[in-house]
């Protein structure tokens, strides 16, 4: 077994070696320019581009042309996000809506708009994560442009109903921007059925490189948006720059790879997931962030009650695993995506996020059980909280001194 | 984030856990910070008929930091009159275990913890 063991596949994902192969040739040999028009190397270039381009389309049942190469899914959030509002905030107006658990380059993208001058709402999902319809349907205003929602959550895994919600903006004449960049591989998405215009993707969360994404622009109605990118008008105008070959070959055949072997795949993973799940829970007071139903197994958020996030991330270390609480930075701010959910502070502080994907092993998953097990022992061994707790106090009842 | 040596081996091998009779009269129990913030702090120290601090004990729901100060301070009040204890400095104890900026606030929380345990101790008298 190698250590530490890597359950943080949310974070980041292995290139797969069939992709890391396939990508070489494109730095060394075939190092053409797509965008060259009058040589065997630009063609040959072109060609693994256009063919990386199938791929990726054939993944999301999307058409080729529809899909615009980025550097990644930041990228492709801020360029659907700021580029349609831009774009369509003339005649529709410059209200939009997102939800408070999107990822930070959706939110970001919006705290921009609205220093543009956009109007901006988040709408506080329920406590299992999804977002009520209900209250989206009151966000929307004759006014709003876009509505942007991620398919997978990044920090808990849960998976939204985007028909329902892309059929809501239809009916609003609302533009609909999604965020799969944790869904790909994941979840099956079928573009040619879904009401969504624009969807963000990432090579890295799904075996390919870093560095490399896409974004999906309708055509059929045909979406616009403004370039946020200028210079020699690649992609059809919408994302200037020389085209990275060997990383859209990667992420290309990395797609392709999902797209072949994903449900095989995903059953594996729910198998662990169930495993991993079953283990944990034998564990006192501990409780699962975001819905069990509708999530992706990849994903399991717990919150470790009366103990500490960063003190058990360093009593794991044999296991490489993310917190909930960012008390690595200077902020010691516990996840905002946990607090929208409304869990208090110290689930929020005591929350790991485990993602599992292709090369983890049942062995792995015991093992991390285990570890677990032991630690959360020893930790509320040396939690007040633990002691208070077993005490009978009521903790919410306590008047903290707060620093 | 990489931590020292010390602050790996105290929260590794935490000195003093454990609690004391909170209702004894030479007992004095500090408690610090909020489950909101990230880090509580339980220290207790007992005071020996000579005036010195005989005996201290310590709980934390933190970080690694915030255990590896509480566990020194433990080490630290042991033998000190309170004079002495109530003069430790988070300073000192930033020093010791070579904490990080970020990581400065875990050793004021044990300097409050001090704090707080020497009052409610001189309350009881």
């Amino acid at each position: 077994m190698k250590l530490p063991i890597y359950m943080d596949y949310s974070a980041t994902t292995p290139v797969d070696k069939r992709v890391a192969e396939k990508m070489i040739p494109f730095i060394t040999e075939d190092f053409g320019n797509p965008a060259s028009r009058s040589h065997a190397y630009g063609w040959t270039a072109e060609h693994a581009v256009e063919e990386a381009r199938r791929n990726v389309a054939s993944l999301v049942n999307a058409d080729p042309k529809e899909i615009v190469w980025t550097s990644g899914a930041t990228e492709s959030n801020n360029l659907a996000i700021k580029g349609i509002a831009e774009f369509y905030s003339k005649d529709k107006g410059k209200h939009i809506i997102t939800c408070a658990t999107e990822h930070k380059a959706v939110i970001d993208a919006f705290r921009e708009l609205e220093r543009l001058g956009y109007e901006a709402t988040y709408l506080e999902p329920e406590a299992n994560g999804l977002i009520d319809l209900e209250k989206l349907k009151a966000a929307i205003r004759p006014d709003t442009v876009l509505v942007s929602v991620m398919l997978v959550n990044n920090e808990i895994g849960v998976i939204q109903d985007i028909t329902s919600i892309g059929n809501m903006c239809r009916e609003h004449n609302v533009y609909f921007h999604v965020d799969a960049a944790q869904a790909t591989g994941k979840v099956d998405i079928d573009l040619a059925e879904l009401p969504v215009d624009a969807m963000s993707f990432s090579a890295h969360k799904t075996y390919g490189p870093k560095g490399i994404g896409a974004l999906y622009v309708r055509r059929k109605p045909r979406i616009r948006l403004q370039a946020q990118m200028h210079g020699g008008g690649h992609e059809r105008g919408m994302r200037s720059g020389t085209l990275a070959t060997h990383q859209i070959v990667g992420m290309g055949e990395a797609f392709r790879i999902a797209k072949e072997e994903m449900h095989a795949e995903n059953k594996r993973i729910k198998t662990l997931h169930e495993r991993l799940l079953k283990g944990l829970t034998e564990i006192e007071e501990v409780y699962v962030n975001g819905d069990l139903e509708h999530r992706v197994p990849h994903n399991l958020n717990i919150s470790f009650n009366y103990v500490e996030g960063e003190s058990l991330i360093m009593a794991i270390k044999d296991i490489a695993v993310s917190s909930g609480s960012a008390c690595t930075s200077a902020s010691l701010e516990p996840s905002y995506v946990l607090r929208a959910l409304g869990r208090s502070d110290e689930l929020a502080h005591s929350s790991i996020r485990f993602s599992i994907g292709r090369y983890t092993t049942e062995q792995d998953i015991d093992h991390a059980i285990d570890v677990l097990k032991q630690k959360i022992g020893k930790l509320r061994e040396l939690s007040p909280l633990w002691e208070m707790f077993k005490d009978g106090v009521d903790l919410s009842k306590v008047e903290w001194a707060a620093h | 984030m990489a931590y020292s040596d010390k602050v790996l081996d105290h929260y590794e091998n935490p000195r003093n856990v454990g609690s004391l009779d909170k209702d004894d009269p030479n007992v004095g129990t500090g408690m610090v910070g909020a489950p909101a913030c990230g880090d509580v702090m339980k220290l207790q120290i007992k005071l020996g008929e000579n005036g010195i601090i005989e005996d201290a004990k310590f709980k934390t729901y933190g970080c690694g930091s915030a255990i590896a100060s509480s566990s020194l301070v433990t080490e630290m009040l042991k033998g000190k009159t309170l004079d002495e204890a109530e003069s430790i400095k988070n300073s000192a104890i930033a020093e010791e275990l070579a904490l990080p900026p970020v990581k400065i606030h875990c050793s004021v929380l044990a300097e409050d913890a001090i704090k707080a345990a020497i009052e409610d101790l001189k309350s009881k008298k």
